[in-house]
């Protein structure tokens, strides 16, 4: 596809976006706005990040893409199919060996190091939108750091429910300053959000950009009494034991039986070379 | 055992393979060009110009072939295809009143220069299944007249010389660009107008049909409504002047309102505005009237609440690549977060059956 620029997007449209990234990061948590282009797949299918990521490869970089956690769920095949051939960069499944991940969804379970970049594609980037569904309150709002409604939401959880019931999406403060949507991960990957890596959040329909730099505070939202829990299914994964990894639940009979296996495909697969045996794993199972 | 699903690349290829088949249909049955789809189905070519911001038939017949005619898809197409083009630079006004009509009513005036011209419309054809049509659609050529050669005034001019309607006043100020610049809201009139041309039919459509139900109600009659050809100029800066590069069929709706009037100033009527690309007279109606609905703040008219009259509702909803975008995602993958959930409603439900559960069974 020799016929569009490196990454698909023109390289005036890749300065916008990169201003914007700048921007964010210099921001911790404040939306930017930028002038998202259409891109050659639908929106709310990753338009945000795919853009973010055009602006940000190189052709020296090492591309991952996640759904789910997976590398092989078909969405995540697609934006990287959609990147071998638009920009030609080395694409690999192996957290360790990328350099810029995309993901939606999730956070791969390795810790990232700060010579990586991570992309979240984002739905809705605006934390207070269930909440208040017009922008220009919610923008007012954030500058007026006025985040009472979203404190009330969440104690009426707790009022009606005993807990707060939100598990993913779990909203959080940036820097002490900005509420912001960590993108639909589970409230698991939370404390992750804290990181080495630079983080760069796209959200293409909506026409947001947001960043988190490497080491900012990132607290997610809770009360003294009622603390932040980043919880998980309670089982170890079936195919690679691991304990300390994010499960998918997995109907396997129509007797409804079930299995927990990793969501982080590259996690689970590396475990299981590494002699890792869960309660359902095959003697020759790879 | 459980085998981990893989494979999503070979199942994507071969749901293209599948697709590309399903689209040709019968191999029996002769494949459709596409100078027959832009000379046939002139009207779905001109709705994928106008919501796809492109004018171009031939493209746009292209992408109707593509997408087995689903034009939001088709749209699609062309919005992902503009997107990739270059800017040359900006256009001059198009002048509509210079425009050569091929269809020019108004249903204020039983006559007025330039006359009521009804042009290649459905409006008094009786809705009957012409059979005929399935075996043969040959048909004799229509009678012809001489065209008129001066140029057709507008409307609403004659009404302007009486002050009689709000004036709109030129303005050399260089508009936003929608596709350019990220939407802030509040918006502007111009950013308003260059959303509803692109903007869904059906959703512009019901929009404008819920003013005329009341909500919002502001009666407006179609002042003019004209379609033909203008001519698209563009200064040359080696030039100096300005020259025609081409020229576009358009339809134009202006719409005359209910006047208002107040202690300083006298009843005057209101003017909504419709301007879409081709022979798309619903849209340009439809257009007009939620424009003119969207000016409410402007034309110092309360805000009822209605739907149509808010803008950022009307704005943020009206592009239809985006919402069937965001629409069709839910098909994606959402194990993870429906997973969370899942553990999240266990353990409410667990929370719950011991807070029920009778105090003395637990000791």
């Amino acid at each position: 596809m020799n016929e569009y620029n490196f990454a698909y997007l023109d390289e005036q449209t890749k300065r916008m976006i990169r201003r914007a990234i700048l921007k964010g990061l210099a921001v911790p948590g404040y939306q930017v706005p930028f002038a998202s282009r259409e891109m050659p797949m639908p929106y709310g299918w990753g338009t945000g990040g795919v853009q973010v990521s055009a602006a940000t490869l190189t052709p020296e970089d090492t591309f991952k893409v996640i759904d789910q956690g997976a590398d092989d769920t078909t969405n995540a095949v697609s934006i990287r199919k959609f990147f071998e051939n638009t920009a030609g960069v080395e694409t690999t499944e192996e957290t360790e060996k990328a350099t810029v991940i995309q993901t939606r969804h999730r956070i791969p379970e390795a810790k990232l190091r700060k010579d990586q970049i991570i992309v979240y594609q984002v739905p809705i980037p605006e934390p207070l939108r269930f909440l208040e569904p017009r922008e220009t309150e919610t923008r007012k709002m954030h500058s007026l750091e006025e985040y009472g409604l979203m404190h009330v939401k969440l104690y009426e959880d707790i009022s009606q429910h005993g807990a707060i019931s939100t598990a993913y999406a779990y909203p959080v403060k940036v820097s002490d300053r900005y509420v912001m949507d960590p993108s639909p991960i589970p409230k698991f990957d939370n404390p992750k959000l804290e990181m080495d890596a630079i983080q760069l959040f796209g959200a293409g329909r909506e026409q947001r950009i947001y960043a988190v730099p490497p080491h900012t505070k990132v607290v997610s939202l809770d009360f003294e009494d009622y603390p932040f829990e980043a919880t998980k299914a309670d089982h170890p994964c079936d195919l690679c034991g691991a304990e300390d990894s994010y499960l998918d639940e997995v109907i396997m009979d129509d007797a409804g039986n079930r299995m927990f296996v990793c969501s982080d495909t590259d996690y689970c697969r590396s475990r299981r070379e590494a002699g890792h045996k869960g309660r359902l794993a095959e003697e020759n199972a790879a | 055992m459980y085998v981990a699903v893989k494979g999503g690349e070979t199942a994507i290829e071969n749901a293209h393979a599948w697709l590309a088949e399903e689209r040709r249909g019968a191999t029996d049955i002769d494949e459709l060009s596409i100078v027959q789809i832009r000379e046939q189905l002139g009207l779905a070519v001109n709705r994928v110009m106008a919501e796809g911001s492109l004018y171009d038939p031939d493209l746009a017949a292209l992408a109707i072939k593509q997408s087995r005619g689903d034009l939001i898809e088709a749209i699609f197409l062309i919005r992902a295809y503009r997107t990739t083009l270059p800017r040359f630079g900006y256009s001059n006004p198009v002048k509509t009143d210079e425009m050569a009509c091929d269809r020019r009513i108004s249903a204020t005036f039983k006559d007025a220069p330039g006359g009521q011209v009804l042009g290649p419309t459905f409006d008094y054809t009786h809705r009957l299944l012409d059979f005929k049509l399935a075996a043969e659609g040959e048909v004799p050529a229509a009678p012809t007249a001489q065209p008129r050669t001066e140029a057709t005034p507008h409307i609403t001019e004659f009404l302007k010389g009486e002050d009689i309607i709000q004036d709109e006043p030129a303005s050399d100020t260089t508009p936003g660009d929608l596709t350019r610049e990220p939407m802030e809201l509040p918006s502007n009139r111009p950013l308003r107008l260059q959303s509803l041309t692109r903007g869904d039919e059906g959703f512009v459509l019901g929009m404008a049909y819920s003013t005329q139900r009341g909500y919002a109600r502001n009666h407006a009659f179609v002042g003019e409504l004209r379609i033909g050809k203008v001519a698209v100029e563009m200064d040359i800066p080696e030039l100096g002047f300005a020259i025609d590069i081409g020229e576009i069929e358009l339809t134009e709706c202006e719409t005359v309102n209910q006047f208002k009037g107040s202690k300083t100033e006298p009843p005057q009527f209101t003017r909504g505005y419709g301007l879409v690309f081709g022979q798309s007279e619903r849209k340009s109606i439809a257009m007009a009237l939620v424009d003119r609905a969207l000016r409410w703040e402007e034309l110092g008219e309360d805000n009822l609440g209605a739907p149509a009259q808010d803008e950022e509702f009307v704005l943020s909803h009206a592009d239809n690549i985006q919402a069937t975008g965001f629409l069709e995602h839910i098909k994606l993958p959402h194990y993870v977060d429906f997973q969370s959930e899942l553990e999240l409603v266990r353990k409410l439900r667990r929370e719950a059956e011991e807070r029920i559960t009778p105090k003395e069974a637990a000791e």
